[in-house]
């Protein structure tokens, strides 16, 4: 392979690479359907999420670790909801520490978790394969879990 | 007499990986035993085990290029001095690393857990190690090998990949849930897809240097191999995140990138019988035999990685031990595999000194209880996964009875994590011991 067409290919996906993140920046990831919870308790509620690394253990739309489950919609889940969730972190269980939070970093966590449960659906347990191997679901509004 | 810096990065990346798979360990038996040494409990252990792995994969890759590149391919380090305070960041930001974690200061994001101010240390080291890396290189008159553009690309995109991955510190990110989680993982994929690039120079390279033959290195096909790692690289990262509800076309993207994999995975295959009967005709060579073990472990693995990429597949593992699975076979079995091959070249190299038989053999006893028994780890971690995973669509059960579920497949994991670093000690060893004596 010649060195001007290495340097060309290169370019090109160099050049491809930064378009392609200032679209998924932009356009990629306007869709937002919770964006009526985001307050100021919920934005503070997210950055506490980090600090506490409660990553580590949970999962929001199944990224993290796998020690404790998925809390996307832990608010709205059958069986569980706000009184769960709040008693939850202020007492801790066998598995989650007992953190000692503030009454307003737990209204913080709860307000991020009620943002977060407003945004999509996960895990997806009710969907359609399609022929070609996609998938299709139906958001939250849609009850689709 | 100056000592090689290079010698350094590599010591300090095995005693990382070493110390990042105990926390490993440690933490797959909080798995199973929650109230299992609550000193450093699971929360602490997780980003301990992730952070020390990476840094043995860039310590050693990293210390791997400035001697490859100074000895071995006709050119002269622009700076000799860059490479010692590279290192001091490196060890200074890891120390403040490992201090945050253990003291409970967290503030970032998975596989970033520590505060975000430590971000701007490594971000600077990683500018010196370009600048020294491309004024070095370009000053390379003959064409370069693969390996060369590799490196390159890796230090290009791990620097802008990994400033991305620190976006969410601007509110216009951080806010918004969606688009955070989907540029974490846009960064996150392609950061990993920038220390393969290191990863897999330095293979070719080992493979071009051991056998005294550039040809592969400069070969049409190497390069085409090499555009299409980079696409995959650039556009591939969407398969972590299908069911994040950002825009549909970024899914449909990514899947299809994805399948490009296949070519890949379509030219191993081709090539196999041919490969594998030449390697074995050098399997003596330690390096060589860590590189064939990397070989299968990548057929495995890309065979995964791209049925996992497949969205029917995909929405019954997304979440599950599966993606642990996919993680852990290409940490070990790929990238460990190529850069231990890497350190097994290099330090007998720089101490001169050659591995007497036995401890060749202990080596060899090592690497073949690493490469068994993570293929028993990887075994349940995939079948921990799909049942995880099918468990989950059926919802019958408590996420509680799931996991008494998969327990005994977890405890398979924890068992094998510990041979597996049995093995590794018995690799590691006798090169450690060079370095004791070479640096006294």
């Amino acid at each position: 392979m010649k060195l001007n067409t290495k340097r060309f290919i290169s370019g090109i996906l160099i050049a491809s690479f930064f378009i392609y993140s200032i679209v998924i920046y932009t356009i990629g990831t306007s869709v937002d359907k919770g964006e009526d919870f985001v307050n100021a308790q919920a934005k503070n509620g997210k950055l506490l999420f980090q600090k506490k690394n409660c990553i580590a253990c949970h999962q929001i739309y199944g990224l993290g670790g796998f020690m404790g489950p998925d809390l996307t919609n832990v608010i709205s889940a059958n069986g569980k909801g706000p009184v769960f969730v709040k008693t939850l972190l202020q007492y801790g269980s066998v598995r989650m520490p007992n953190y000692k939070l503030t009454e307003t970093e737990i209204n913080d966590l709860m307000a991020f978790l009620t943002y977060a449960d407003k945004t999509g659906v996960s895990p997806v347990k009710k969907f359609e394969i399609n022929y070609d191997g996609t998938v299709n679901w139906k958001s939250k509004d849609e009850k689709g879990n | 007499m100056k000592k090689e810096i290079s010698i350094y990065f590599v010591l300090f990346g095995i005693l990382a990986l070493l110390g990042g798979v105990l926390f490993g360990i440690l933490g797959a038996f909080q798995f199973i035993y929650p109230k299992f040494f609550t000193l450093i409990p699971f929360l602490k252990c997780r980003p301990l085990h992730v952070s020390l792995v990476i840094a043995w994969i860039f310590l050693s890759a990293i210390g791997g290029i400035y001697y490859y590149l100074s000895k071995y391919c006709n050119v002269k380090l622009y700076s000799n001095r860059l490479p010692s305070i590279h290192l001091w960041i490196f060890i200074l930001t890891g120390i403040l690393v490992i201090g945050s974690y253990l003291s409970g200061r967290f503030g970032g994001r998975e596989y970033w857990e520590f505060p975000p101010i430590l971000a701007v240390p490594i971000i600077i080291s990683w500018i010196l190690f370009g600048f020294n890396y491309f004024k070095t290189v370009f000053t390379k008159t003959e064409p370069w090998p693969v390996y060369i553009w590799m490196w390159g690309t890796g230090i290009f995109f791990f620097l802008f990949t990994y400033l991305e991955s620190n976006l969410w510190v601007f509110s216009y990110f951080r806010d918004h849930l969606v688009r955070d989680v989907t540029v974490q993982w846009k960064s996150n994929g392609s950061l990993v897809g920038s220390w393969n690039m290191l990863i897999y120079g330095t293979a070719i390279f080992l493979m071009d240097r051991i056998k005294e033959d550039d040809t592969i290195a400069k070969s049409r096909l190497a390069f085409i191999m090499f555009f299409l790692g980079l696409i995959n690289l650039i556009f591939n990262w969407a398969h972590h995140i299908y069911i994040v509800p950002n825009a549909v076309w970024v899914r449909y993207i990514a899947y299809g990138i994805s399948m490009t994999e296949l070519l890949i995975l379509g030219k191993i295959i081709w090539n196999w019988k041919r490969n594998l009967t030449k390697a074995l005709t050098d399997f003596h060579i330690l390096s060589i035999r860590f590189i064939v073990a990397s070989d299968v472990w990548i057929l495995l693995n890309l065979t995964l990685s791209i049925l996992l990429s497949i969205p029917a597949i995909n929405i019954f593992t997304h979440g599950t031990h599966l993606t642990v699975a996919h993680a852990m076979g290409s940490t070990i079995g790929i990238n460990t595999m190529i850069l231990i091959a890497s350190c097994l070249f290099l330090i007998p190299d720089i101490t001169r000194h050659q591995f007497n038989k036995f401890q060749s053999r202990i080596i060899s006893i090592g690497f073949w209880i690493m490469n068994i028994v993570l293929l028993f780890f990887w075994v349940a971690l995939i079948l921990a996964g799909y049942f995880k995973g099918r468990l989950v669509v059926e919802d019958k059960l408590t996420f509680q009875e799931i996991m008494l579920q998969i327990n005994p497949y977890l405890t398979v994991v924890a068992i094998t994590g510990v041979i597996i670093f049995t093995g590794m000690l018995m690799i590691f060893l006798p090169p450690l011991k060079f370095i004791r004596n070479y640096l006294r």
